[in-house]
């Protein structure tokens, strides 16, 4: 099963602060976590990640900084910073909203 | 799309010998520097996105090799998976809007490593001031340049800043010393024609040879600017788009010179103080030489990053020009007024004359050679051949003044320069029909125009050399 392209859209930015909130990362990373969570339902084109990453920053959600990877190359980190974690747990509520409202939808459909 | 031939090049067809030799390793680093200079050239992405997309990339290639792919193999699929390189980049552009529009000064473009650009700044900031410093040097020697000595300063002009324009080429484009020592020799020359001559005070000779000078002076500034290989590829074409471009800074900076100077004036008169002795004899000279080499900078530093200004005013005034030539050539027709040959406007029509070889020329300069010809090159041709008829009135009404009234410099000048005109659009109406009509190709237009250039010049220097001794310095 392949998602949908607006559904990917949508939740990159919740995916990729709760991926922060877990610890610091880098763009490599964070796909890879993607891909292990969504159980490779989540199929994320590598390149796309990055422009995200740059609206958070410019958003003030997340903050990065430049440093270097186990092989000595330049990287840049990126690190959830506060009001990442308020707008995180904004968009949790506003999922789990949208989550209980299909649930609730979908049950009763099942039992009738 | 452009990634796709791109992709093509990456693919290294050797077959897997299960081992990854150092000669893999060193293919993957070719084939990784390749797509990291195909994407900096992208629209939208800068350096630093490119060392981070690069680090996801070899995050990829890292882990497909561990699972069992060939360097080769894991670069493609790691290529593949960071997406359409089109749609990334435009992904970027969106996020990073601003980056379409400020690309001009800030950044150097891709594979210049920084610190050349910063030495480069910093040498046209030094010859910038050289060119600011060099008109108020006569000073020291008494010249005064708002006072009597208008004439030294007239014949001078150019001889101040096109030598240091023409050095800062020589020094980006390492010319060669014997090509500078050539150089250099012409400016000495010019120096000495234009200094040697008694020219009577506010003589027309003198006005001709400050007027040409420049023109003639042109050509060596076009010599430096191709590197010392006027001949050769596209640097004469790419001159001409050079001049053009220059030519729009330079008013865009000296509009900004007109604010700036108004402002100043202002506000020391809200405190009292009359300071037009520094914008007059500061402010605008030192600008007006300083913008010259500023302005070559500016039009050097990013002409592949913003579109240029000169086709984009072409296509916008050709139809124009056209239109006004024509009704201006019906009305004479019509009312059977001849042209009323007074020197001002003698001088005027050869700028006309002027301006619509340059409008041609620019249009040329942004054409794709390849494409077949369309309504704008009729137009072209249309507003040729009327500049032609124009020209020939022209002619006519100055062989008729010289005949009346014998010859002057300046009606020898303007005749010499329509003539010179004449052949020039003839040429391009030649060619033009020629191509319209699929005779020949685009590109012997191009070569009528570029080969004819140095004419100009030619002529201008004639001027400035035979003029004043033939007409005894009148």
């Amino acid at each position: 099963m392949e998602l949908n392209k607006d559904l990917v859209a949508a939740s990159a930015t919740p995916l990729v602060l709760a991926i922060l909130a877990e610890g610091d990362s880098y763009g490599y990373a964070v796909i890879k976590r993607v891909a292990e969570l969504s159980r490779g339902h989540l199929q994320w084109t590598d390149g796309m990640l990055y422009p995200v990453l740059h609206r958070l920053e410019r958003q003030d959600l997340v903050a990065a900084k430049w440093g270097v990877s186990e092989t000595g190359r330049k990287r840049k980190y990126y690190r959830i910073t506060k009001q990442g974690l308020t707008q995180l747990a904004e968009q949790k509520e506003q999922w789990q909203a949208v989550d209980r409202t299909l649930r609730g939808i979908w049950m009763k459909a099942a039992m009738a | 799309m452009a990634g796709r031939g791109q992709n093509a090049s990456w693919n290294l067809d050797e077959g897997g010998n299960g081992m990854n030799t150092p000669n893999d390793l060193a293919a993957l680093e070719e084939q990784i520097s390749q797509w990291r200079d195909y994407l900096r050239r992208r629209p939208g992405i800068r350096a630093p996105d490119v060392a981070e997309l690069e680090d996801n990339l070899r995050g990829q290639i890292a882990m497909l090799t561990d699972s069992g792919l060939e360097p080769d193999e894991a670069f493609l699929v790691a290529v593949k998976r960071i997406g359409s390189l089109n749609a990334v980049s435009l992904e970027f552009a969106r996020e990073h809007s601003e980056r379409l529009w400020k690309q001009l000064v800030t950044a150097p473009d891709g594979d210049e490593p920084e610190s050349n650009a910063r030495t480069e700044a910093l040498v046209v900031l030094c010859v910038a001031l050289a060119a600011a410093l060099a008109i108020k040097l006569p000073e020291l020697f008494g010249l005064q340049l708002n006072g009597g000595d208008w004439g030294f300063y007239a014949r001078n002009t150019s001889l101040f800043v096109l030598p240091l324009l023409t050095g800062y080429f020589a020094w980006k484009r390492g010319l060669h010393a014997a090509a500078c020592v050539s150089l250099g020799v012409v400016f000495v020359a010019a120096a000495f024609f234009a200094n040697v001559f008694p020219f009577i005070a506010k003589s027309d000779t003198l006005g001709l040879t400050a007027l040409h000078l420049p023109i003639a002076l042109w050509l060596v500034v076009g010599v430096a600017y191709t590197g010392g290989r006027w001949f050769a590829g596209n640097g004469r074409m790419d001159f001409v788009r050079f001049s053009g471009e220059l030519f729009i800074y330079y008013v865009l900076i000296a509009l900004g010179g007109f604010v700036l100077t108004g402002f100043t004036l202002m506000m020391f008169k809200a405190i009292g103080m009359d300071v037009q002795w520094l914008t007059k004899a500061w402010l605008v000279p030192c600008g007006a030489m300083g913008a010259v080499i500023v302005g070559s900078w500016l039009v050097e530093a990013k002409k592949s990053v913003i579109e240029n200004m000169a086709p984009v005013l072409t296509r916008l005034f050709t139809p124009l020009f056209a239109a006004v030539l024509l009704v201006f050539l019906f009305t004479m027709v019509w009312t059977g007024n001849p042209i009323d040959v007074e020197r001002g406007v003698l001088i005027s029509f050869d700028l006309l004359l002027a301006m619509v070889v340059a409008l041609v020329l620019y249009a040329t300069s942004a054409r794709d050679p390849q494409a077949p010809p369309d309504l704008f090159d009729w137009l072209q041709l249309l507003l040729v051949t009327v500049a032609l008829v124009v020209d020939v009135v022209a002619l006519a009404a100055i062989s008729n003044r010289i005949s009346e009234f014998g010859f002057t410099p300046n009606r020898v000048a303007a005749l010499g320069e329509n003539i010179i005109f004449l052949v020039s659009l003839a040429g391009l109406a030649w060619f033009y029909a020629r191509f319209l009509r699929r005779h020949s190709s685009f590109a012997s237009l191009e070569w009528w125009q570029i080969a004819y250039l140095p004419v100009y010049s030619v002529w201008a220097a004639f001027v400035v050399i035979v003029f004043p001794p033939v007409f005894g310095y009148r």
